[in-house]
């Protein structure tokens, strides 16, 4: 009976020993540092604002594992064996495997800012990393966040339910520049304001300053501002989890490089989810695709591969999803935030219930690319299926009643396709 | 925790002292109160309709004060700050307090009326009394610490439903569910029975009727005193009694079929009403094990068996043997019950038992032998009807479901095991019409293609204890017997993935684990297995 060994007990590593176990009779490790068992990462903000206990954000039952026959490890793996299929941990412990899939996720991307060593700076990926901020919270008035993403924006939110007051800082003009258009970019912009959250636009980190006791008391930036604070959230984005992996004769970049079947350079051992890189970019997607469901598909995918059935992984239409205080955020296909030449965008917004619409379409053949939804939920089956078969974009406008997932007696939302020859002019604004 | 700080918020906010003004409105709150406990022991009021409106106005400025100063200045949206983190919601010292001072008022109401001032043969005294000058203007008659009971539940049930629409004002579906339980609350199950009550005479001799409390939740519907007090009040009596056999029979399972067991649970019945207001600050404290879900099962299809062989029983009791008087006698009424359960267990079995759990099945097939056996040896052997007298399986059930269950256990122990133990581990009515929403329904809560992190707020918000995000992950659809859909699942979910709707039975279960973005060819290997 061949050994599977996974490390990491994220998303991507668990669906792989859920599914190789769906699939086969071989025995399963699944090996974690950081918990003993999996957790929905995306769900530790819940718990420092008290809205469920840690043990809440366990999908599964601690009895599911054994009663699957998968083994769970606690264990930090420092170096690998790659020649001799072997493990070690920093407790001194050996562990042979057949097939390795690395699942080691992220860690918090440090970008060497003068003073990033210091108490009261801290980035939040792990679960450690939320026992540590609920550690800096006592005595916290006043935090800085750097970088306006998500991880910023959750950090704020959670921050703000404790009192504590709240500056970010973002790079570009309104929040999430990398990724929203700045109609919505603005919409979020103000309702992150509302809160009672500062936002100080174009604005980046110089300097941490430090006290006596080598803990944070203010920052500077660029344009010279000095902030006093306590807390330095740092939100500026994350990077594959594989300093342990450098000066192996694994092939790394900014993750672990791998191809489309997910395998490495070295045979039987595989990557996915956020570690993972591929050596070819798919189609618009990023080569490190850090998001909880691509890390899922990884998982399904190499699960098959490691059981005889090699599939490539091929990731359908992109979607995803997020929420920015109350307002819920869903996106479809491609919107690109900066204007792309042959690409329209037709934008609705309804001011006073703080919802938005962008669709993004082709110029010239009127086919429909992609959609972000702001304060309206979406049915993820018809937009998957109009993105698939590539409809056109007057059919969008028309039949976007049958996409609408919102809740019963929701406000209805009114579009039509004269709003969308009325915006031609605007398009791309 | 450094920031934890213990106040008697009823719901979640960040951790923060009281402000100035909900300090008033407690002090206001507490005041109302303290003019119940009074009364309660003996102090003599002047004026007893003005004590009473000052106390029972008092109770209601500070509840909804408090609710003003809690959520009017906040931006809509989940207010579920620091329930964890707080005493009162999170199991700790004031919700133990709370808990068993509920406790005690429902054991004091059940089982020793005499301490709130019921006395046999006499005027009223103590808190009974100071309902008096109500209960006169509603019914004519004095009050009882049933009416007492009734006013309070009502207020709770207005009070804290303004609360509830406060917090989720930003849900047109929880506004208009909570709307409705109000007016159902305070019409069907306050004010109407007690008109009746005053129409009662010579011609009229109507029991208390709450028109939307249907049997076997009602299980006292059909016993001979309310079955003579219908049939003595001419055309009305019969209308209503028919009205009580078709609800159950007819109007539940079509209602069912169209929006699922919510049209009742969380939409009409008065103790849903109450869950859903005074006890949604303690929603999340059911338990979510699967272990829970098993015993859930035994416990309350155990109670249905229980409350059916009880309602045959005592029916039996005053009906006829000779058939010559009146066709209904008692043989033709045991034929009827085991003809009915027959019908259904078959239909069930033919048609739906793929639908069914393995326990479900055997569970089914174990009680039908049970009670076909025992209406077989009362045929053949012709001795007591179900081993015991109807009288001891009544006041038994009484005793047990319908005042220690339904009462101590079902409110006094929200603040310890969650706002709907009753409903999920007790109530007939929830599973029969549990049964009807997982057989035969449009209901299902629908799942959003792969948008689910696996969060777990739909878990831990749901009050029935449902595991909502172990469907949800997965892709699949929720259509379970025990959801009373309320809603809050859809409302907790940070990524839009949950959404409550009637739609065409056909593929309302998807068995597939379907998770959309990833290619469709994957998806057909995992899906042959």
């Amino acid at each position: 009976m061949s050994h599977v060994v996974i490390i990491g007990n994220g998303i991507a590593g668990i669906t792989a020993a859920r599914h190789i176990r769906k699939f086969s009779d071989k025995k399963i490790t699944v090996i974690s540092a950081e918990t003993e068992y999996f957790f929905s990462r995306t769900a530790l903000m819940y718990v420092y604002m008290g809205h469920m206990k840690f043990e809440h954000t366990q999908p599964y039952e601690n009895w599911f594992w054994e009663k699957n026959r998968i083994e769970l490890k606690q264990a930090y793996i420092d170096e690998v064996d790659f020649k001799n299929k072997i493990l070690f941990s920093a407790e001194g412990e050996e562990i042979t495997y057949d097939q390795l899939i690395l699942a080691t996720g992220s860690v918090t991307n440090f970008r060497a800012w003068k003073g990033q060593e210091f108490k009261g700076v801290q980035g939040l990926v792990s679960k450690p990393d939320l026992e540590l901020l609920e550690e800096n919270s006592a005595n916290l008035k006043h935090a800085v966040i750097v970088g306006g993403g998500l991880i910023g924006v959750e950090l704020a939110e959670m921050l703000h339910t404790r009192n504590i007051e709240v500056t970010m800082l973002v790079r570009e003009t309104h929040f999430w520049g990398s990724v929203l258009p700045a109609e919505e970019g603005k919409l979020i912009s103000n309702h992150i304001q509302q809160h009672g959250i500062n936002l100080l636009f174009e604005t980046e980190l110089d300097e941490i300053i430090p006290d006596e006791n080598k803990h944070v008391k203010a920052i500077t930036t660029l344009d010279g501002k000095q902030i006093d604070c306590q807390l330095v959230g740092i939100a500026t984005g994350i990077k594959p989890n594989i300093s342990f992996l450098k000066n192996t004769e694994l092939e790394t970049e900014i993750g672990i490089l791998v191809n489309r079947n997910l395998e490495t350079n070295i045979p039987d051992v595989y990557a996915i989810g956020d570690c993972a890189q591929q050596r070819k970019a798919i189609g618009n997607r990023k080569s490190v695709e850090a998001v909880w469901y691509t890390g899922r598909m990884m998982g399904e995918t190499v699960a098959q591969t490691i059981c005889g059935n090699t599939t490539a992984y091929n990731p359908g239409n992109w979607f995803n999803s997020a929420k920015f205080f109350d307002i819920e955020y869903q996106t479809y296909g491609w919107v690109f935030p900066k204007k792309k030449e042959g690409i329209s965008d037709f934008y609705w917004e309804d001011k006073k219930n703080q919802r938005a619409l962008h669709f993004q379409y082709k110029t010239n053949s009127k086919e429909f690319l992609g959609i972000n939804a702001f304060g309206i939920r979406l049915r993820h089956e018809v937009i998957d299926n109009w993105l698939t078969e590539k409809i056109l974009i007057e059919n969008v406008i028309q039949q976007l009643p049958k996409a609408n997932f919102d809740k019963e007696f929701s406000k209805k939302i009114k579009l039509n396709i004269s709003d969308l020859q009325g915006q031609k002019d605007l398009a791309g604004v | 925790m450094s920031r934890v700080q213990y106040n008697m918020a009823l719901s979640g906010q960040p951790p923060q002292e009281l402000t100035v003004t909900q300090k008033v409105f407690v002090f206001v709150g507490m005041l109302g109160l303290l003019v119940l406990l009074l009364a309660t022991f003996n102090f003599q009021f002047p004026n007893k309709a003005l004590w009473l409106s000052l106390s029972l106005g008092a109770i209601s400025v500070g509840t909804i004060g408090f609710s003003w100063s809690l959520y009017a200045n906040k931006s809509s949206g989940i207010k579920n700050d620091g329930v964890w983190f707080k005493s009162l919601t999170s199991r700790g010292l004031w919700a133990w307090v709370f808990g068993i001072l509920i406790t005690l008022f429902y054991v004091v109401l059940y089982f020793f009326p005499q301490y709130l001032g019921l006395n046999a043969d006499a005027e009223n005294t103590g808190l009974i009394a100071l309902f008096d000058p109500l209960s006169k203007m509603l019914s004519g008659n004095p009050a009882s610490q049933w009416f007492v009971y009734g006013t309070l539940y009502t207020l709770s049930i207005l009070i804290f439903g303004i609360k509830f629409i406060w917090k989720y004002r930003h849900s047109r579906y929880e506004i208009i569910r909570t709307i409705s339980v109000m007016f159902f609350q305070t019409a069907f199950a306050f004010i109407i029975p007690e008109f009746m009550a005053r129409l009662n005479g010579e011609s009229l001799q109507l029991p208390y009727y709450d028109l939307k409390n249907i049997w076997p939740l009602n299980y006292y519907n059909f016993e001979q005193y309310r079955i003579d007090g219908f049939l003595n009040s001419g055309t009305i009596g019969l209308a209503l009694l028919i009205f009580g056999v078709i609800s159950i029979f007819v109007i539940t399972p079509i209602l069912t079929y169209k929006y699922g067991k919510r049209w009742y649970c969380s939409w009409v019945c008065g103790c849903g009403g109450l869950a859903e207001t005074a006890g949604d600050p303690f929603r999340h404290l059911s338990d979510k094990r699967q272990v829970a879900w098993k015993v859930e099962r035994w416990v309350v299809h155990s109670v249905v068996v229980f409350v059916t062989l009880m309602t045959t029983a005592v029916i039996y009791s005053y009906l006829d043997y000779d058939a010559t008087k009146y066709w209904l006698n008692k043989d033709v009424f045991l034929g009827f019950v085991a003809l009915l359960l027959t019908l259904v267990f078959c239909w069930a079995m033919l048609f739906r038992r793929e639908e069914l759990q393995k326990d479900a099945q055997y569970g089914a097939i174990g009680y039908f032998v049970i009670i076909l056996g025992l209406i077989g040896i009362h045929f053949f052997f012709g001795n007591q009807l179900f081993l015991f007298q109807a009288e001891t399986l009544r006041k038994t059930y009484a005793f047990l479901i319908g005042s220690v269950f339904s009462g101590v256990i079902g409110v006094g122990f929200y603040p310890i095991f969650g706002s709907r133990v009753w409903c999920r581990f007790g109530c007939p009515m929830a599973a029969i019409l549990g049964f009807q929403q997982r057989l035969f329904s449009k209901f299902r809560i629908s799942t959003n293609g792969g948008q689910c992190i696996s969060c777990g707020n739909c878990s831990t918000y749901c009050e029935m204890g449902i595991d909502v995000r172990a469907y949800a992950q997965k892709g699949q659809n929720i259509v379970r017997s025990s959801c009373v859909g309320c809603g809050i699942c859809a409302e907790v979910c940070p990524r839009g993935v949950l959404k409550l709707e009637n739609d065409s039975p056909d593929g309302r279960i998807n068995p597939k684990d379907v998770l959309l973005g990833n290619d469709v060819d994957l998806m057909n290997y995992v899906n042959q297995k």
